[in-house]
């Protein structure tokens, strides 16, 4: 991974002593509250409901043990002993103190972290594949580009106080882990005609209030252009973003607004002017971010043998067994394995980690997989490079801890923000939505049958549970004073990108579990041999499972 | 007279404020984008752009121009940022002064975009937000202040 020399740890250590500098200021009234919104935000902090929240940037996911002991540590020390996986990446902190942020910066900055424009109008932390560097359909290691762009996003003078929030994602593989088509710029890396490697450049994706898909501005850049290019979008975007309506603020309006023809043309032209200039990345420089993500010491394992092994492990026990064929993929490297372990055991908040289980995630990640961990956007964590002769002593620990609940990919692998329980902006509270549904379908072999099925809940309009790309999307609204959940079917965030349709009028809390149940069930009637609950829908459309859910009880 | 912050030292403006109700600028004020539209000779002017104002208008003219000023209504619109960049980019030379309501913490991102001259409607913080062109030593990005990116600058 990504190690600091003395010229990044001088601007983190300085973004400390400058943040550190503004509370001081803005606790003895020197600073307005309105003055100190966009600081704090741009260093993570939220106010919210209960407490301020902390966002700790992740870059594009990825950890090492000392980091996530640093962080069980701070979690101790200034919050309640656990932290929260988002689903951008990142690390949330729900209960620290205002005056003990800059120290829990300082902190973070000991072990090369920071939370810096987390939050806020400004680009914010680049999100990658979880699977990055060892998965099987790889094209090219998405990582480099990553912390290229964060080195380049990361106090960009120009672009900290743009209309809106703008999110980057990159996306090296033949399956699109990232939901590239579903951010400000989503970056693809693809062969041109000669198989020469370079880069696709989206705009305009988003959710929110208004979803949309990203649209090409530009099919195969040289990637030494990747800076430029990047300059020249955010250049338009806050010259020419919309400033007088926040929900018309974002990049997907202006692309919408102006149509993708003239905005490639007002970048193209923008970028004239940076084209070849200094912020050309060079060879070197791609060489050097490359040599951060070269493969680990692997061993070299007769997969075979590995495989054979594992297998009759499985057989001995099949609860093991059932845990390897759901939680675990292929890896690149014969005789490995990528692990993900699932952060959405029932009846606890989706993305919660406790210290101890931090801990132990470092511990384990030292034991068996090169020291390092990646969180993922679905709010599970990963270890990436696990032997196979590891995986039972791993799935043993993780049992204990209860960290090996076996449904990644399936119904009960809910992506669910914090919601009304925490968050100032929600309309609903979404953990006990989740907990509901996961409580409901408590019989796995049911929940495999169903196939995979991504269920993805928001309490509030900015979708931070990503509900119109889940394949059951669920919306927290507010109907005069109350709660209500709005359902949508056939969202996607893989490369066939697709937003849900909203299924009819909006269901109280109570009734969630049964009106998932109705959905799944109908689905079960509807399918054909082995087809998925995405498919299935797109054959019948949104009709028969309107029917299904909305029939009056005779 | 009103102070401001000029290449590092608190000094008088020379100026005189823009008159947006007048059709052309009186003798030492800062001409508004209109009125210096309209002005025959260009040479020794001062101009204020607002938000949405771009500086297309003024290349043609720059090096006639003493001041350009860009204001910032309300602190959070970084439009001013890109002009300023896009003013220097372009080859502007003389005083290029942000004014209105940005604030200390934004100070350093502004020089950077070529600022040289800042103006804060609120005087008193002056000496103090000084301080605050310290806050950074390095930067990743080439700007106005430092063309070449960390990358073509990293010594091991």
């Amino acid at each position: 991974m990504y190690v600091y020399d003395h010229y990044d740890q001088k601007i983190i250590d300085e973004r400390v002593a400058q943040f550190r500098d503004q509370t001081t200021r803005f606790l003895a009234g020197e600073i307005t509250a309105e003055q100190f919104l966009p600081l704090r935000l741009q260093n993570g902090l939220y106010v919210q409901r209960l407490a301020p929240m902390l966002r700790i940037a992740v870059p594009y996911g990825l950890m090492n043990s000392s980091q996530l002991r640093k962080l069980a540590e701070i979690s101790r020390s200034y919050d309640k002993g656990y932290a929260h996986i988002s689903t951008r990446q990142n690390v949330q902190l729900n209960w620290p103190k205002l005056e003990e942020v800059p120290d829990i910066l300082a902190a973070l900055a000991s072990v090369q972290m920071h939370a810096i424009q987390t939050s806020g109008n400004c680009i914010r932390n680049t999100t990658t594949d979880q699977f990055a560097g060892v998965a099987c359909d790889e094209l090219e290691d998405p990582r480099p580009y990553c912390e290229i762009i964060r080195q380049w996003s990361t106090l960009h003078p120009e672009f900290a106080f743009l209309p809106r929030k703008f999110k980057i994602a990159v996306c090296g593989s033949a399956q699109d882990r990232a939901a590239i088509h579903h951010h400000d710029i989503g970056i693809e890396l693809v062969p041109d005609r000669d198989g020469e490697i370079g880069l696709k450049i989206l705009v305009g994706g988003g959710l929110g209030r208004t979803p949309a898909i990203g649209s090409t501005v530009c099919d195969w850049l040289d990637k030494k252009h990747m800076l430029t290019y990047l300059e020249a979008i955010l250049r338009v975007y806050n010259k020419y973003g919309r400033r007088d309506n926040k929900f018309k603020a974002r990049v997907k309006i202006l692309v919408k607004a102006m149509g993708v023809d003239a905005f490639r043309q007002a970048v193209e032209k923008e970028w004239l002017a940076l084209k070849d200039g200094p912020t050309t990345l060079t060879e070197q420089e791609l060489n050097r971010a490359k040599s951060f993500f070269r493969s680990p010491n692997y061993q070299v394992l007769d997969g075979e043998v590995a495989l054979t092994a594992l297998t009759s492990q499985c057989a001995e026990n099949p609860i093991f067994g059932n845990w390897v064929k759901r939680n675990t993929e292929a890896h690149r490297v014969p005789g490995y394995r990528i692990v993900t372990i699932s952060l959405k055991a029932t009846g606890y908040a989706p993305g919660d980690v406790t210290a101890e289980q931090l801990e132990l995630l470092a511990e384990l990640a030292d034991n068996f997989s090169f020291g390092e961990i990646r969180s993922t956007h679905q709010q599970n964590m990963v270890l990436a490079d696990v032997p196979l002769s590891g995986l039972y002593a791993l799935w043993q620990q993780l049992q204990e801890a209860g960290l090996a609940t076996p449904n990644i990919g399936y119904l009960t692998d809910i992506i669910c923000c914090p919601g009304g329980d925490d968050c100032s902006l929600a309309n609903a509270k979404s953990l006990p939505v989740a907990e509901a549904i996961q409580a409901r379908f408590d019989d796995l072999d049911y929940v495999y049958d169903l196939g995979p099925l991504e269920l993805n809940i928001s309490g509030c309009m900015n979708a931070c549970g990503h509900h119109h790309i889940g394949h059951i999307g669920v919306l927290g609204v507010d109907k005069k004073g109350q709660e209500y959940y709005q359902v949508c079917l056939g969202g996607s965030q893989s490369k066939d990108a697709s937003i849900g349709n909203i299924l009819g009028p909006s269901f109280r809390q109570e009734d969630m579990p049964d009106v998932i149940e109705k959905i799944v069930s109908a689905y079960v009637s509807l399918r054909g041999e082995e087809e998925t609950f995405l498919d299935t829908y797109r054959r019948v459309g949104i009709e028969p499972f309107k029917e299904r859910v909305y029939a009056q009880a005779d | 007279m009103p102070r401001l912050i000029k290449r590092g030292v608190i000094t008088e403006d020379p100026w005189l404020p823009a008159n947006p109700a007048a059709d052309t600028a009186a003798p030492g004020h800062i001409c508004t984008l209109e009125q210096w539209q309209r002005l025959v000779e260009k040479s020794g002017s001062a101009v204020q752009l607002e938000p949405g104002q771009e500086p297309l208008p003024l290349f043609d003219d720059l090096a006639k121009i003493l001041l350009v000023v860009i204001n910032f209504p309300v602190f959070t619109d970084g439009r001013g940022f890109s002009y300023g960049r896009d003013l220097r980019e372009h080859g502007y030379t003389g005083e290029l002064r942000a004014a209105g309501y940005f604030i200390r913490d934004q100070l350093t991102y502004l020089s950077r975009c070529g600022f040289d001259a800042f103006q804060l409607t609120d005087e008193s913080g002056l000496e103090a937000a000084l301080d605050s062109f310290q806050d950074f030593s390095e930067h990743y990005q080439a700007a106005i202040d430092q063309p070449l990116p960390l990358f073509r600058r990293r010594l091991p």
